[in-house]
């Protein structure tokens, strides 16, 4: 072999560890440094989430650092010009520090209310919602409510925990998949390494998905269901396993509610709640005994079926009889579901049957003795292979809440939560239901709250409302409009503040949220919104912060520019506390460090909030004698505890003795440095009797109160029953012995939405338009090489799409007379778009969509004028309404979300499509260019990125003289 | 040594992971940097050796949809080293990597007229033309730990849908999935010989639902029978 150069001179490089943050799936990775420039970045092998791997947006991570549209410093809008119109000037970081700390400290000390913090695609909730919390406002949340609240909410009201962060499948066990509303998803590399694994065991992977695209391309089999249906579906299934009395009864009466005897008194005060003994245990009907007994207790012989008479003359049924007779009716059978799913009968019938086979007949058994909450060993656990994972096209709908439960009953009914081969809970969760914190609601001057302003309402009395039972929240979650709203609408923000409704505000903090352009429904009014003046002249949203780290469309609007860093720039925790890296057998935490020295003069956001919790004099910052408690964010997250032994980080804290121990344990001063040590994440293995049936698993239960996950080691109880739900109805049915509604729409949101057991109810929108006029479903997804990849607008990656299109059926445009790559006009009640359609077969033919947030305002992220993304990419979101279609009524002022958690109703969208007229062409509506920043860079008009100069690999002139006949056979 | 790729069509989601990790290697690579045209601005493109194809089959509702990686083949008769003018154009001997040498390369363009995979690339600013190089200066580059002696589209993929190995050791992990999963080359009519090789998706098995069907389906939920089962 003839001599290589020496293409890489290692001793020049450095390697470093990290988290990336080109989305939200928080891989391990490897950075390769030269001269503080980037050589490579790969997947950290070690790393539990990625295990060496990386997706598109991770290997792009370059191209962030390289930006043009990174701020430049910190900013504010020039006095004397309007907001929006692009006009800043520098300021220096003490001006702004002051300006802000002078602000929040008459907030903080008048009426604390008056500022609202509301955070994007951050992934610091822990410490954001502490500040708040801190700060003494109930107007925080993150972007849940308009991302996936659904999911969260409908798994931990049902299972304690939930798809994306809080579960995964057993991909390890697992023989058979099905994903429900998936094109790609925050666990990108995970899904992508579980995918592999299913297909090289053999295993069936079924996609259900309107859209034939992302993971749907390898799925063996793809069921085009119509959007919003899925409930429909889903609850088809559970009456095929009804019919065919394919359910785990040991599971449902060992685990679930499902024996537990409801009251049965129809239009009473008390029907449908769960009938309690004078401790107020829930009772189940005891076979041995022919009597009501405690139900939580062990050893009981519990009816799954029944219908009984109390003691004191309460006629009950058991939450299964409940059930088994709502879902066996006729209305659930394939062929009704496939007349509103589009799904065939027969299709829907054997998918539940396959399902049934290989959860019953194909069983698996992982052979480790387990404990179980009452003391009872057991030999093996016992697993049903089947799994699912679903995401946003179930959440993004009204009807996803009750759409995800329906989901996780046939999940139960198969006896395959937390079990082998079924769907996994990861640490902290699973956690009781609901969890145990409940939202804040009182308010006073400088004073921090009693709890975080997001937490699970267990009943009406729960809701953040005042005494006439208006909304006290500026976005109204947890309000009759919303009323287990438990990640707040951030969504209805801008409106509501401009409205006043409930109130006007003072000072609205945004951080890493493009609230004016596609993370906002109505984009173009939402901007007029934010230029909006009272008639004195004020704007109706006085001040506005803006903290990012390049020039989005919201930076445009800002008063206050607050400049971040990137992810290769900062130090940053992924917290327990938060959503954390955790794998189903493996707790695990991370953190984030500077790995390039910034260009401009930027800081961490993270460093700020400290600076200004310090400044304001947060008790949680500040010492009894009033001096500064933390000196900076490394020292906080390593001295902070949240209760004695529980920080942010959970590796290596201290015992008493000074020892280095994991999950429980004081602060550690060299904790960055053993993080720093290893890889920058820490990873506890939970031991092999802990990994299964968590929700009664004695050890894990103990072990997860050490660690703080949970509260106590009662066993978490799956409610296939709504309790929670139930109160709520009986409140809009006037039944309930607490808050009820005034209003007659709320009341009937409240009997309509809030069934103990999941309904398929039609979406809202569709309910309130003429569903003649406006035929197609529209929905959008993001292209695996986007997702959640929010920011700079990536030079590598917009090559790959720098326009979106109008995906149509290919045979329905026909009918149309539309044809490909034409223009058309996609209109909606709210409005109306012109976009170019391209025709392909894998959408069902009453469904268009497109790929979201490709379509960019000319000028910002650096883009030149003329850029694809603003001349003929474009936003769906124009015809979207924050609020539900006009129909004259009370409901016309309220959010267009799913009624009970307030999650956006994206997906509820339907249009009508007409051919262009000759001649129109680009995309339409238009915006202005927005004018680029001070001190920012040029955008380059060629690049050619190298963090080293080439070493050439030079042929050998005989080998060019013999015309290479060393490798040539003839 | 015969040195290339084996790409699973069974299992390539179409993320484009391979080819932005390619980019970014090879941009600093031996032969880099791989010149982006119009970065932030209409119709952006650049050089890159690793592009991703997406296509349909069949029609509604019976369509599939396939994601099909290309990159060099590192052909065993490739005409783009047989057309090359300057001699830029060579196919390493001692392990059939196909490279451009920088130096020599006057960016005529015939081989990529050569090509029927449209591997190569012109880059503009360079004046020369690019392609794969299987990552030369990764794969033998004994400071690297031993697994990261691969091409960085492969260490990279999430859906394990790329290997690289030498197909003239039958039982190298390449040979064998060529074998045992009948992996194919793409366009061999051309004559080529193409070193890479595509695994076809697998063949599934219907799941048996015969054993679970109930012949009298329950139709009331007094039909249960409530089964002795201790809490």
């Amino acid at each position: 072999m003839s001599a290589l150069p020496e293409f890489e001179n290692h001793k020049k490089q450095e390697i470093h560890y990290s988290t990336c943050y080109m989305c939200a799936c928080r891989c391990g990775i490897k950075v390769t440094v030269e001269d503080n420039k980037v050589r490579f970045i790969q997947g950290n092998r070690n790393h539990p989430i990625n295990k060496g791997v990386l997706c598109a947006k991770g290997n792009s991570g370059i191209m962030k650092q390289q930006s043009p549209a990174k701020l430049p410093g910190p900013m504010r809008r020039k006095p004397g010009t309007e907001r929006g119109a692009g006009e800043f000037e520098p300021i220096s970081w003490d001006e702004a520090l002051d300006t802000l700390t002078k602000r929040l400290e008459h907030i903080r000390a008048t009426d604390p209310k008056k500022l609202a913090f509301f955070t994007g695609r951050d992934q610091m909730q822990a410490l954001t919602g502490m500040w708040a919390t801190q700060f003494g406002t109930i107007n925080w949340a993150a972007h849940g409510g308009f991302c996936s609240v659904n999911m969260a909410a409908g798994g931990l009201y049902t299972m304690g925990h939930a798809f994306w962060e809080f579960g995964d499948p057993d991909w390890d066990r697992t023989k058979y998949f099905m994903m429900w509303g998936v094109a790609e998803d925050h666990a990108s590399n995970p899904i992508k390494i579980g995918l592999e694994k299913l297909k090289r065991r053999g295993a069936k992977f079924v996609g259900v998905n309107p859209v034939r695209t992302g993971y749907q391309a390898i799925a063996d089999e793809w069921v085009g269901v119509r959007p919003g249906t899925d409930a429909m579906l889903a609850l088809s299934f559970v009456h095929v396993l009804l019919k065919n009395d394919q359910f785990d009864w040991e599971f449902l009466i060992r685990y679930t509610n499902s024996p537990w005897l409801v009251v049965n008194t129809p239009g009473q005060k008390g029907d449908g709640l769960f009938y309690r003994d004078e401790n107020g245990k829930p009772m189940a009907w005891d076979m041995d005994k022919d009597a009501a007994v405690d139900a939580t207790q062990p050893e009981i012989k519990p009816a799954l079926f029944g219908e009984y008479t109390a003691p004191d003359g309460t006629p009950v049924k058991t939450a299964m009889t409940i059930m088994a007779e709502k879902y066996l009716d006729e209305q659930y059978s394939p062929e009704n579901a496939s007349k509103v799913t589009g799904v065939p009968a027969e299709t829907i019938e054997r998918l539940a049957l396959e399902m049934a086979h290989v959860a019953f007949k194909e069983t698996i058994t992982v052979d480790v003795e387990w404990t179980d909450v009452h003391g009872r060993k057991h030999d093996k656990f016992v697993g049903r292979p089947v799994s699912m994972h679903a995401m946003r096209g179930i959440s993004a709908h009204s009807n996803g809440f009750q759409a995800c439960r329906a989901i996780h009953m046939v999940q139960i009914l198969l006896g395959s939560v937390d079990v082998p081969g079924g769907h996994l809970a990861k640490p902290p969760y699973p956690k009781h239901i609901p969890p145990a914190i409940k939202p804040a609601k009182e308010m006073s001057p400088n004073t921090p709250l009693k709890s975080p302003p997001l937490g699970f309402p267990k009943a009406p009395e729960d809701l953040v409302i005042d005494a006439d039972g208006n909304p006290l929240r500026i976005d109204k979650a947890y309000s009759w409009d919303a009323p287990m709203a438990n990640h707040g609408l951030m969504h209805m923000v801008i409106t509501n503040a401009v409205k006043g409704d409930p109130y006007p505000i003072d000072t609205l903090i945004f951080f890493m949220a493009n609230m004016s352009w596609n993370s906002t429904m109505n984009t173009k009014e939402i901007q007029d919104m934010l230029r909006a003046k009272d008639e004195s002249g004020e704007y109706k949203i006085p001040f506005l912060v803006v903290a990012d780290a390049f020039h989005s469309e919201m930076v445009n609007f800002a008063d206050l520019v607050i400049p971040d860093t990137t992810y290769l720039e900062r130090y940053d925790t992924i917290s327990m506390l938060d959503r954390p890296i955790s794998e189903p057998d493996t707790a695990a935490d991370s953190i984030r460090q500077p790995i390039l020295k910034p260009e401009g003069d930027v800081r961490p956001w993270q460093e700020v909030l400290v600076e200004l919790a310090s400044r304001l004099k947060f008790p949680a910052f500040t010492r009894e004698d009033g001096s500064r408690k933390f000196a900076d964010y490394k020292d906080f997250i390593v001295n902070f505890e949240k209760e004695p032994g529980i920080g942010f980080l959970s590796g290596w804290r201290l015992d008493e003795n000074g020892n280095e121990v994991h999950l429980r344990g004081k602060p550690n001063p060299k904790q960055w440095e053993r993080y720093q040590e290893n890889q920058a994440f820490f990873a506890y293995h939970l031991p092999e009797n802990t990994r299964y049936y968590r929700f009664a698993n004695k050890d894990y239960l103990e072990l997860a109160k050490h660690a703080g996950w949970v509260g106590s080691t009662d066993p978490i109880i799956m409610e296939l029953y709504s309790e929670t739900l139930q109160k709520f109805r009986l409140a809009g049915m006037g039944l309930y012995d607490g808050p009820m509604p005034t209003q007659e729409h709320h009341k009937q949101r409240l009997r309509d939405y809030f069934t103990p057991l999941p309904e398929q109810y039609k979406p809202l929108e569709q309910s309130r338009i003429n569903e003649d006029e406006y035929p197609f479903h529209a929905v959008n997804q993001r292209p695996m090489f986007m997702y959640h990849s929010w920011d700079s607008q990536n030079v590598w990656l917009r090559q790959i799409m720098s326009q979106n299109f109008l995906y149509m059926n290919r045979q329905q445009a026909a009918e149309m007379g539309i044809a490909d790559k034409s223009w058309v006009w996609v209109e909606s009640h709210n409005g109306k778009i012109r976009v170019q359609v391209k025709l392909m077969e894998g959408v069902e033919p009453n469904t268009v969509w497109t790929w979201n947030a490709i379509g960019k305002q000319s000028g910002a992220w650096g883009l030149k004028k003329g850029a694809n993304e603003s001349t003929k990419g474009f936003l769906m979101n124009h015809l979207i309404s924050e609020l539900l279609p006009k129909k004259g009524d009370a409901n016309d002022n309220v959010t267009n979300s799913d009624p009970v958690t307030g999650q956006a109703a994206w997906y509820d969208l339907r249009v009508k499509i007409t051919p262009a007229a000759p001649g129109e062409e680009g995309s339409w509506p238009t915006f202005d260019t927005i004018k680029p920043l001070p001190g920012m860079k040029e955008s380059p008009d060629v690049l050619r990125y190298h963090a080293h100069e080439p070493v050439r690999l030079v042929r050998d002139m005989k080998d060019v003289l013999t015309r290479g006949e060393k490798w040539r056979k003839d | 040594m015969r040195l290339g790729l084996v790409i699973d069509i069974d299992t390539c989601v179409g993320c484009h992971a391979c080819a932005t990790a390619c980019k970014q290697w090879n941009t600093s690579g031996t032969t880099g940097p791989l010149t982006d045209y119009r970065p932030y601005g209409e119709n952006p493109s650049g050089v890159w050796f690793n592009r991703i194809r997406h296509y349909e089959i069949g029609d509604y509702p019976n369509n599939k949809t396939i994601n099909f990686p290309m990159s060099c083949m590192h052909c065993e008769d490739a005409d783009c080293v047989t057309v090359c003018p300057t001699g830029a154009s060579y196919k390493r001997a001692e392990d059939g990597v196909v490279l451009v040498d920088q130096t020599k390369c006057m960016g005529c363009n015939y081989c990529s007229w050569a090509c029927p995979y449209g591997a190569r690339e012109l880059d503009r600013e360079s004046g020369t033309m690019k392609k794969c190089t299987l990552c030369i200066d990764r794969i033998y580059d004994e400071e690297l730990e031993e697994i990261d002696r691969q091409p960085a589209c492969v260490i990279t993929c999430p859906a394990h849908a790329r290997y690289f190995g030498d197909f003239d050791d039958p039982n190298s992990e390449v040979s064998k999935l060529v074998r045992e999963r009948a992996g194919m080359q793409l366009m061999p009519e051309l004559g080529y010989n193409p070193t890479n090789r595509y695994l076809p998706p697998r063949l599934t098995t219907p799941i048996p639902t015969d054993d679970v069907r109930k012949t009298d389906l329950i139709s009331s939920v007094k039909q249960w029978v409530n089964k002795a089962i201790a809490r």
